[in-house]
């Protein structure tokens, strides 16, 4: 049976890792400064996925953005997904030659479709991540919007729909710009804005903060995986006691030994 | 003497992460595109992410394709095949018309069929069955141990020689990993699979 997932995102931008609250980013420290907090080799044995999102602006921070994604997936044996500002071929295959195994692409899933061609054409549909960060506008309606959220796709949904029936994207992050970094809960209010089934798996992500938050997502039957970003709520023993809560609470995920490396490599 | 690991790069995908894995586990491995390098290594494996016609013509450019059966079939030496890798080591496959593969492992790649229970791309941890008869590959991994899988195109379940080991999505199976005499294969990737794939390649390095 396949096991739904728990992502576990990180920002990264101009040499610091940052937490996100409606799109505005506080910083929180470096690489030394997360290993020396948190011990991230211990964090990754409890996801099922890592998503890394530069949030630099300057294209300068790309090898900078790179080296760290190299440092991370030493110390992480599950599937790492990385993007954020990716606008050319060459930043996607630089991501993908520093340890990532699937791309996140955003505003140019609207803006330059020839690239999504291209990335998809060579490293294929299962590589890409198609990220949809959504805007409540009122009580009925919700918006997508492209660069940071700062910038209203016409039809968003509806486009969204038809990219995901030529197979170009491999799965669909759904964000929410309201919850993020909130700890309210996800709102799955935004799925319901598609007319019909979407046939790649979706990613449902902004607001969990808690493991009841995570439980109600992974309970959700159109939700394929839950994503959180929050650093100070679930790190530390956070998220392998969320991890048991969730399994307690009946819905199955992956597990895997504890093994001493030792033992291995004996 | 320490066991030479080469890790066929052909340009296709997340080779890094193989490096990585091979290497916390204490053994070197060197990264090449050399039809020599194959050919002096004790032990290959073959990564890959993408599509099926676009790296099989590489390696036949590239002439790699005849380092790789000359490894495989006249040295005898151990080839791991992972996600496409394994996919290149069937006979055929249909993604994007119809290819021909290196043939070791006698069935095709063909395509999810279409169902209501699941959605395509086949993508995150599923249940690999181990067979009850003696296998090197899953060795000391539980039944039904987890995998990460990320793929469209599988290899299709004949009657072949060697161990088969079985992954069900949505109702149909497919082969989610192969061992027979030198090859192995793996459509889930080990190296993104925690403890149970770090176990997994090592269980293939010291085979």
């Amino acid at each position: 049976m396949l096991k739904k997932r728990i992502i576990f995102i990180l920002y990264y931008g101009d040499s610091n890792f940052y937490l996100s609250r409606n799109f505005r980013l506080q910083k929180v420290g470096d690489y030394n400064w997360l290993n020396s907090n948190y011990d991230f080799s211990k964090i990754s044995f409890y996801i099922d996925e890592l998503a890394v999102i530069n949030v630099s602006k300057a294209p300068c921070y790309e090898d900078d953005f790179c080296a760290t994604l190299k440092e991370l997936a030493k110390k992480c044996f599950v599937p790492i997904a990385a993007g954020g500002g990716i606008r050319t071929f060459e930043f996607s295959k630089k991501l993908l030659m520093s340890g990532a195994d699937k791309i996140i692409l955003n505003s140019v899933l609207f803006e330059n479709l020839p690239l999504v061609e291209e990335v998809c054409g060579v490293f294929g549909q299962q590589c890409i991540v198609g990220q949809l960060d959504i805007r409540k506008i009122n009580m009925l309606s919700y918006g997508i919007y492209s660069n940071s959220g700062t910038f209203h796709i016409d039809n968003g949904f509806q486009r969204v729909e038809k990219l995901d029936f030529t197979g170009l994207v491999g799965e669909w992050i759904l964000n929410s710009i309201e919850r993020d970094g909130t700890g309210q809960g996800f709102d799955f209010d935004m799925l319901n804005m598609f007319s019909r089934n979407i046939s790649s798996p979706l990613v449902i992500c902004g607001g969990a903060g808690n493991a009841s938050h995570l439980v109600n997502g992974l309970k959700n039957s159109r939700v394929d995986a839950v994503a959180t970003a929050h650093l100070y709520n679930f790190i530390g023993d956070g998220l392998s006691n969320a991890r048991k809560i969730i399994l307690n609470s009946g819905i199955r995920l992956a597990s895997w030994p504890k093994i001493d490396i030792d033992f291995l490599t004996a | 003497m320490s066991l030479k690991v080469t890790i066929v790069d052909y340009g296709m995908g997340n080779i890094y992460s193989v490096i990585n894995a091979v290497e916390f586990l204490g053994k070197k491995a060197i990264l090449s595109s050399s039809a020599n390098d194959i050919l002096k290594a004790d032990v290959i494996i073959l990564p890959g992410v993408g599509s099926f016609g676009r790296a099989i013509k590489v390696l036949k450019n590239s002439g790699l394709n005849e380092a790789i059966s000359e490894f495989v079939l006249i040295k005898k030496r151990k080839i791991l095949g992972i996600c496409l890798g394994m996919q290149l080591l069937a006979e055929s496959s249909e993604e994007g018309g119809f290819h021909d593969g290196l043939g070791f492992i006698k069935t095709s790649v063909n395509r999810f069929n279409e169902g209501l229970n699941k959605k395509i791309p086949h993508i995150g941890f599923n249940e690999v069955a181990i067979p009850d008869e003696p296998n090197r590959l899953l060795s000391g991994i539980k039944n039904n141990s987890d995998f990460y899988f990320v793929h469209s195109y599988r290899l299709s379940d004949r009657e072949i020689n060697g161990t088969k080991f079985l992954c069900n999505y949505g109702g149909e199976k497919f082969i989610a990993a192969y061992e027979h005499e030198n090859l192995f294969a793996t459509q889930f990737h080990p190296e993104k699979s925690q403890t149970n794939g770090l176990y997994l390649i090592n269980n293939f390095l010291k085979a």
